[in-house]
């Protein structure tokens, strides 16, 4: 279990004050949910493993340690979306280059999304829509392990079910993704293993 | 110059107005009568002193004296900085970051004016450097504190924008782009403002001294246009500063957004 060599994401002794110490593996195209009540420190784990928060330990990208590339490197590898995505700019378009427009558009019409929708202006969209294009931006940034934080949270049972599709295509092409979910059906649906966190540590099932 | 001198007596009939000030505040219950006379007495005994202090400094002409006085101003300016905006960081960076700007942004500015433009003999004569670094000490406290209010209530305002970048691989100085520009473009704005408006809107409190001190209205000019370049100059080093240096305090090696290093 602990060869790195296999494993696309590890982590060893990942802790903060607020949780761990985590130590697991993820193969490519190995989904992971993580469940557990609010406050136990879902999100704390996946900052660090996005190394946006200070820890200890280490998380590593096929054996290679995120202290061994630039930050932003290692950020554009392992991606991490928030539960409540935020948006920097007035409109979607303007999160993306024009060479990821194919992309974007492709991505946005297997979430139901109408093109249309990435020259309104943010504040306009709905919660919903919202949510499946911070899904699309975070797959235009190709990453190789997503870190997912209740991406379906706000969708209906038909939008839920095309996300997840998509996120099945982006497993069977190697990605590794690890996704906070309330929902027990959805952990069964997408996910190999499942992490159930409490008070900071971590129990498989 | 051919000062009219002032005395006693012509301070008193203008106190009147503060005792007219005081009647109208009983008379239309504004309840500020104590505040306006409080204030009063505070600002006569406060320039008493820096009359008192000036004056024997002035006479001494000791470079010691001298920089003992230009390091008190600092040190006030800097607090005064360090303490105006909301958000504090921690282990006292707000006092570090302000006292490395404004003593920076004021000595630039004033060494600059002192051996170039004016060039009092010797260069560190008191007369000039002091208050040339009192009227500087003014707009730089006001751009830095502007500066850094921006970035520290900045950050935590627009704390999700800033991650959500990094955490699609945005380097941190393109995260945090939009935040330094918009605080360091806040603390500029003031001299800015006061350029365009110098001499149509008001009329500047230097040249309003000098022209009452019986300066030649095109010499106070002179003087006056000196300052105002010397504060733009100033501000604009101050606002830069504080932006960068509150910046930097917020960051680390990982280019991440250290948001718990604010109390």
């Amino acid at each position: 279990m602990l060869s790195t060599s296999a494993a696309l994401l590890s982590a060893r002794g990942l802790r903060s004050p607020f949780g761990g110490p985590f130590d697991f593996d993820v193969q490519a195209g190995e989904c992971v949910a993580i469940q557990g009540p609010s406050g136990a420190g879902k999100s704390v784990l996946l900052r660090m493993l996005a190394d946006l928060d200070p820890h200890e330990g280490e998380a590593s990208l096929e054996g290679r340690s995120n202290k061994a590339m630039p930050a932003p490197a290692w950020r554009s590898q392992v991606v991490y979306q928030a539960a409540e995505p935020a948006w920097w700019e007035a409109t979607a378009a303007e999160h993306f280059e024009d060479a990821q427009r194919a992309f974007v558009e492709r991505t946005m019409s297997a979430l139901g999304l109408a093109a249309a929708l990435l020259d309104s202006e943010i504040d306009r969209l709905s919660t919903g829509e919202r949510q499946r294009l911070a899904l699309v931006r975070s797959l235009a940034a190709q990453p190789r392990v997503l870190l997912l934080d209740e991406p379906t949270a706000a969708l209906d049972p038909e939008a839920v079910a095309r996300a997840e599709a998509l996120l099945r295509s982006c497993l069977a092409q190697g990605m590794a993704i690890l996704i906070v979910t309330h929902s027990a059906e959805q952990a069964g649906r997408l996910a190999q293993r499942i992490f159930h966190l409490d008070r900071g540590r971590l129990t498989t099932i | 110059m051919n000062a009219i001198h002032l005395g006693s007596w012509d301070l008193l009939a203008a106190a009147l107005l503060i005792l007219l000030d005081a009647a109208l505040s009983l008379a239309l219950r504004l309840g500020v009568h104590r505040q306006i006379l409080i204030a009063a007495v505070r600002m006569v005994v406060q320039l008493a002193i820096v009359g008192m202090v000036l004056r024997s400094v002035f006479a001494a002409g000791s470079p010691l004296a001298t920089a003992a006085v230009v390091l008190f101003m600092i040190g006030a300016a800097a607090r005064e900085v360090a303490t105006r905006p909301r958000q504090r960081l921690k282990r006292h960076m707000n006092y570090q970051i302000s006292a490395a700007v404004v003593a920076c942004a004021g000595f630039a500015t004033v060494l600059l004016a002192l051996t170039t433009a004016v060039r009092p003999d010797p260069w560190y004569a008191p007369r000039y450097a002091i208050p040339l670094m009192g009227i500087v000490l003014g707009s730089v406290l006001n751009a830095a504190s502007l500066a850094l209010d921006g970035i520290l209530d900045g950050v935590v305002r627009e704390r999700g924008r800033i991650e959500a970048r990094l955490a699609l691989g945005t380097p941190f100085r393109e995260a945090i782009g939009p935040l330094v520009r918009n605080a360091t473009r806040r603390g500029m704005i003031p001299v800015a403002n006061q350029m365009s408006a110098a001499g149509i809107i008001t009329l500047p409190g230097i040249m309003t001294g000098q022209l009452l001190a019986g300066m030649d209205p095109v010499e106070a000019v002179k003087y006056q246009i000196l300052l105002m370049f010397l504060l733009a100059g100033a501000s604009g080093l101050a606002s830069v500063g504080a932006a960068l240096l509150a910046v930097r305090a917020l960051s680390d090696e990982r280019q991440r957004l250290r948001v718990d290093r604010l109390r």
